[in-house]
């Protein structure tokens, strides 16, 4: 499964990271260097076995449905880089 | 006064206590250290002296009135994934440069409330994303010791190099730190300290910025066992407020070190005898063997046959969930925002490949490419397989033993810039820390030695999931048999 | 409406069409999914949002016991597997109403698995359409995009509420049936209190996915299970009222025919209904293939529930709509049609209930459905919210029953009650509306019209139909009290009829 150019292109576009064109190549290299040390996993009998998300072994606690926060409009807006009227504000989206 | 700053943090405790000297003497010392040594060592990313001295005074009034907490009057550096209100929090990126939480983690505000001191924030590899502290924005940690003959600069390891660095220079009483992969155990390791990783779920992930939310824990850097056992304490709770917090008691670690741990078994597992380690490492190691069996414990070959695969299941599980972790830091509602766009999602690339340095934008690119289309069973989820068989490792032998014994890291501290052309190289530095992580179990590396360079080295136990108290017992056996007491020559 | 699918004549051939709908429905719960900020509509911007909501560095979430719940209770209501063990997933994507960049959701392991739900069609017959899950997942904020020519202001109060996305089997054949299906759906999650239904405030909405085939493949499809008989499908997003979601569907199946029959190939997208052009468009700015790049949520465990408490939840719930249609045709004889009409909405059920006990339910159910119906409709209202109390319609009907009055004047009894002036028996008293059955009053009255009037009584006799004259007329004198039936009776006694 090797990376090339217009992988790393792709991937770096669903990670939203500017990438210019001459550092796909390179990437692409170095990257595929870290993928073709991690394709050992593939000597590993996994037959049947149950993925591991977690290593904790207790299950999801549930909160009561009560009210216990917001209204706090200054904080969450706090570090916004723009905002105005209570909003947070960003380039205008076109749907 | 100076002496001060080289008080452990159970003996600064007791005399604050005593009364022998204020917080606000022992915070004042730790400043002027911090000033002189700072601009070498670049360990704190911001120092907050006013607020350290008005915390200070307020523990001396609670002393004086024989009141306060466990920490009351103790300086500690808080590694700067510890969100802190009103007090910048970056994680060691320009992506949050100037970012100033509203809010408090839970850790931090359980050592306030235990009466502790915040001299500052404290380096660290960008995002907890490094072993060398050297992806840090505000530059790499200098780490306090020097290889004899060489006045080279070497790295305090990472990610928590600055809290290492601190404790190791006297620069702090103890620091808090985390640990993703190795990132409190490697940098202890290289700096002669203590630090400990508990089990997942003991300490509150509950406002400490994530990395890997399946594997992060925070942990303190100390200067002994006992200091070790003191901090953690102070740092684990339940906290409702974290879904995978561990709803158990915390008990008292600090009676357990120093207690005998005869009769305990140690486990020995063939696999750490890794290819090309160095002998001095392997020495060490079989000296730890020799202190413990001396101290009346049971020695027993182990096998732990999954561990050469723990790295890179790391590899695959940590960049996946920082992905998703880290697509937050999108410049919309906090941290740097790009100026120059030519769309909105021309913005989002622009902000993130301005605000996160290399080796994040690596593992971002990693991860999101396991968790895409069509690499997601052949990648992620196999690696989370396997990341159950590491985990069975462990499970399979903790019949036969009470706790593993193994080297913190595969070599000393090596020169900063050392391995930065090979990113495979520095992901090795983890190799025997991240089996833990993986599987959630506790770990601390205990100063063991020096090597011939007269560099430190350390020792690694690792305990059953909860059971930090053998944990502790066998460090402290490691520590007394060590009588480990070398400290950096001071050049800074 | 009818249960049958829809045929569209195209230029080659005969197509039909196959939806499969997501219905997301807010849950009615105080405080959002993953953390404690209140749920409502209303607030100021960003007054509902907590920090974990806005996505700060190293905030976690913590599950709302209610939310899930309610989910369980639906998936009950809708007769599907409940999943004692689910996982909650993330999605992940960038767009400013995402704070976190990802959407916490349950792909793989949903909460709710597999069900049925029987839908009626205004026809009166029945179809089935397969439930696949539901499952629970977080709402996204809300952008504003008219507050300023260059910039989109970001409001999160709706971000992080929880919703419950149901997800249908591509079992749907019309725009009626899909209307129908949506109701259903909606009466059966407003019948358990999980949600409360207001599709106006966009607490209840639709996505549908359309696609179009050459009459017969459905068929195949349902045979054999493979989508590839079944024509590419496009889905159209949040359309938010049962007219839009008919004519989006309309006007959609229509783009797809033309398209395939001249020759080109539809593409899968995602589309949005305009109402005010009356079609549906590309969403432009989600047009390049999503890859989600789900994975197990990390800061939040399996969840897992115990039997005991589902079935504790399932003792606990209300008579579902299907169950009480069959329950008012049997205990009160109505018709099929008489009871959806009904079970359409809980209250107007448990109002016909409370009015019907003893009385006439065939009539019980005629006021209700109709005239209580239409004036709570003239006033914007629903039975919910309904000032007139069931007793007074009870009243009414045994009013009606005993003939103390006609039929006829129970209307003006109506209104009176409606404007508030009492009960019905109140109303009767005060305005004297009481039916005359005293037969010497009627006889008296017939006897003096047939004395005025001669040679229309004689006329009587040649054309019996005549005889309505002179009913009017005894009406009339009685002011509309007297017995239409002893009128009758006693006109043609005296008539000679």
């Amino acid at each position: 499964m090797a990376i090339d150019a217009a992988t790393v292109r792709r991937v770096a576009h669903l990670a939203r990271i500017k990438t210019p064109e001459e550092r796909l190549e390179p990437l692409a290299q170095e990257l595929n260097g870290i993928l073709n040390w991690i394709e050992q996993l593939n000597e590993v009998d996994v037959d049947g076995v149950e993925p591991m998300t977690s290593n904790v072994a207790q299950t999801l606690r549930l909160r009561d449905d009560v009210v216990t926060d917001g209204d706090k409009v200054a904080d969450v807006l706090s570090n916004a880089p723009k905002a105005a009227d209570g909003f947070f504000v960003v380039p205008k989206v076109v749907e | 006064m100076s002496d001060l700053t080289k008080l452990t943090l159970a003996d600064a405790v007791d005399g604050l206590k005593a009364k022998t000297f204020s917080s606000e003497e022992l915070t004042q010392a730790f400043l002027g250290e911090i000033a002189s040594a700072n601009p070498t060592l670049n360990a704190y990313v911001e120092v907050t002296g006013e607020k350290a001295l008005a915390q200070a005074r307020a523990s001396d009034a609670k002393l004086a009135k024989g009141e306060g907490g466990d920490l009351e009057g103790a300086p500690l550096g808080i590694k700067d994934l510890f969100c802190t209100e009103g007090v910048q929090t970056t994680a060691g990126s320009n992506m949050l440069r100037g970012f100033v939480p509203p809010y408090e983690s839970t850790v931090t505000a359980n050592l306030w409330r235990d009466g502790a001191v915040m001299l500052g924030k404290l380096n660290m590899d960008e995002f907890a994303m490094g072993s060398a502290n050297e992806t840090s924005a505000f530059g790499p940690v200098v780490n306090p010791w020097k290889a004899q003959g060489d006045d080279a600069q070497l790295t305090p390891g990472g990610s928590s190099g600055g809290s290492a660095s601190a404790v190791a220079a006297n620069l702090c009483l103890a620091a808090t730190a985390s640990d993703t992969g190795g990132s409190i155990r490697q940098p202890a390791a290289f700096t002669g300290t203590v630090g400990i990783k508990p089990t997942y779920g003991r300490a509150s992930r509950f406002g400490m910025v994530a990395f890997a939310s399946s594997l992060d824990q925070a942990g303190p850097i100390t200067k002994t066992v006992k200091d070790s056992a003191i901090l953690l304490k102070s740092m684990c709770s339940f906290d409702t407020k974290d879904s995978t917090s561990l709803d158990v008691p915390t008990p008292d670690w600090a009676a357990s070190v120093g207690q005998s741990v005869k009769g305990l078994r140690i486990g020995v597992p063939a696999e750490y005898l890794i290819d090309g380690m160095p002998e001095e490492i392997k020495k060490l190691w079989e000296q730890g063997v020799e202190w413990l069996k001396a101290a009346g414990c049971e020695i027993v070959q182990i096998s732990l046959p999954h561990t050469k695969y723990a790295l890179p299941t790391y590899y695959i599980v940590a960049p996946a969930e920082a992905s998703s972790n880290l697509a937050r830091y999108d410049g919309m509602r906090f941290g740097h925002r790009a100026e120059e766009f030519t769309s909105l999602d021309d913005l989002y690339a622009a902000s993130r490949a301005e605000g996160f340095g290399k080796e994040v934008q690596r593992r971002l690119t990693i991860g999101a490419y396991v968790l895409s289309a069509g690499f997601y069973d052949a990648y992620y989820v196999r690696a989370l397989k396997v990341r159950r068989r590491i985990a069975e490792d462990f499970d399979n032998v903790w019949g036969k033993v009470d706790a593993i014994l193994t080297p913190s890291t595969p070599s000393a501290a090596f020169k900063l810039g050392d391995k930065q052309i090979d990113p495979l190289t520095m992901y090795l530095n983890d190799v025997f820390t991240v089996t833990t992580n993986l599987a959630g179990l506790p770990g601390i590396s205990v100063p063991a030695g020096l090597d011939s360079k007269g560099l430190p080295l350390g020792l690694q136990i690792i305990g059953k999931a909860l059971d930090e108290d053998t944990v502790f017992k066998v460090a402290g056996a490691i520590e007394d048999a060590a009588g480990f007491v070398s400290k950096p020559a001071k050049w800074w | 409406m009818s249960a049958n699918a829809t045929i569209l004549k195209g230029r080659t051939g005969d197509w039909e069409i196959v939806m499969g709908l997501e219905i997301h429905a807010q849950v009615a719960s105080n405080s959002k999914l993953f953390s404690g900020a209140a749920v409502g509509f209303g607030a100021g911007p960003n007054e509902q949002v907590s920090l974990v909501d806005a996505g700060f560095p190293g905030m976690l979430p913590t599950l709302n016991r209610f939310c899930v719940e309610q989910a369980v209770k639906s998936g009950l209501g809708l007769r599907a597997q409940i999943n004692l063990k689910s996982q909650f997933d993330r999605k992940n994507y960038f767009y400013p109403d995402l704070p976190t960049g990802y959407q916490i959701s349950q792909l793989y392991h949903p909460i709710v698995g597999e069900g049925v739900v029987e839908v009626e069609a205004e026809d009166g017959t029945f179809f089935n359409v397969g439930i696949e899950r539901l499952h629970l997942e977080q709402d996204a904020g809300k952008l504003i995009h008219d507050l300023s020519p260059t910039d989109s202001y970001v409001d999160l109060n709706r971000a992080g509420t929880a919703l419950m996305e149901i997800v249908s089997r591509p079992h749907i054949r019309s725009p009626e049936q899909a209307v129908a299906y949506v109701k259903k759906i909606r009466t059966i999650l407003m019948y358990l209190g999980t949600c409360d239904g207001d599709m106006e405030k966009g607490n209840l909405r639709a996505d549908v996915n359309v696609s179009v085939c050459p009459v017969g493949n459905y068929d195949k499809f349902m045979e054999t299970g493979d989508f590839g008989f079944l024509g590419t499908r496009c889905e159209i997003k949040n359309v938010n009222s049962f007219r839009f979601i008919s004519q989006a569907i309309n006007y959609e199946a229509r783009r797809q025919i033309e398209i395939v029959e001249d020759g080109g190939k539809v593409d899968q997208e995602t589309r949005l209904y305009d109402p005010t052009k009356g079609e549906t468009r590309s969403m432009r700015s989600k047009e390049e293939a999503q890859d989600y790049r789900y994975f197990p949520d990390p800061d939040l465990l399996p969840l897992v529930l115990e039997q005991t408490w589902v079935d504790g939840l399932k003792a606990s719930l209300p008579e579902l709509p299907d169950d009480k249609r069959r329950r008012l045709m049997d205990q009160y004889g109505l018709s099929q049609y008489d009871a959806i009409v009904l079970i359409s909405e809980q209250a107007k059920a448990d109002y016909f209930e409370a009015a019907a006990k003893g009385r006439d339910a065939k009539l019980v159910s005629n006021w209700v459905t109709n005239e209580i119906s239409a004036r709570l409709a003239a006033d914007n209202r629903d039975f919910s919210d309904n000032p007139l109390p069931a007793a007074h319609v009870a009243e009414l009907v045994e009013l009606i029953e005993t003939g103390v009055i006609s039929s006829k004047i129970a209307k003006e009894v109506f209104d009176y009650v409606w404007k508030g002036e009492g009960s019905p028996s109140e109303v009767v008293e005060k305005h004297g509306l009481k039916q005359v059955t005293d037969t010497g009053a009627i006889e008296k009255a017939v006897d003096d019209l047939i004395a005025a009037n001669p040679d229309k009584a004689a006329a009587v006799a040649e054309k019996p139909q005549a005889i309505g004259w002179f009913v009017g007329q005894v009406m009339k004198a009685t002011g509309g009290k007297a017995n239409p039936a002893a009128v009758n009776h006693i006109l043609k006694a005296k008539l000679g009829l």
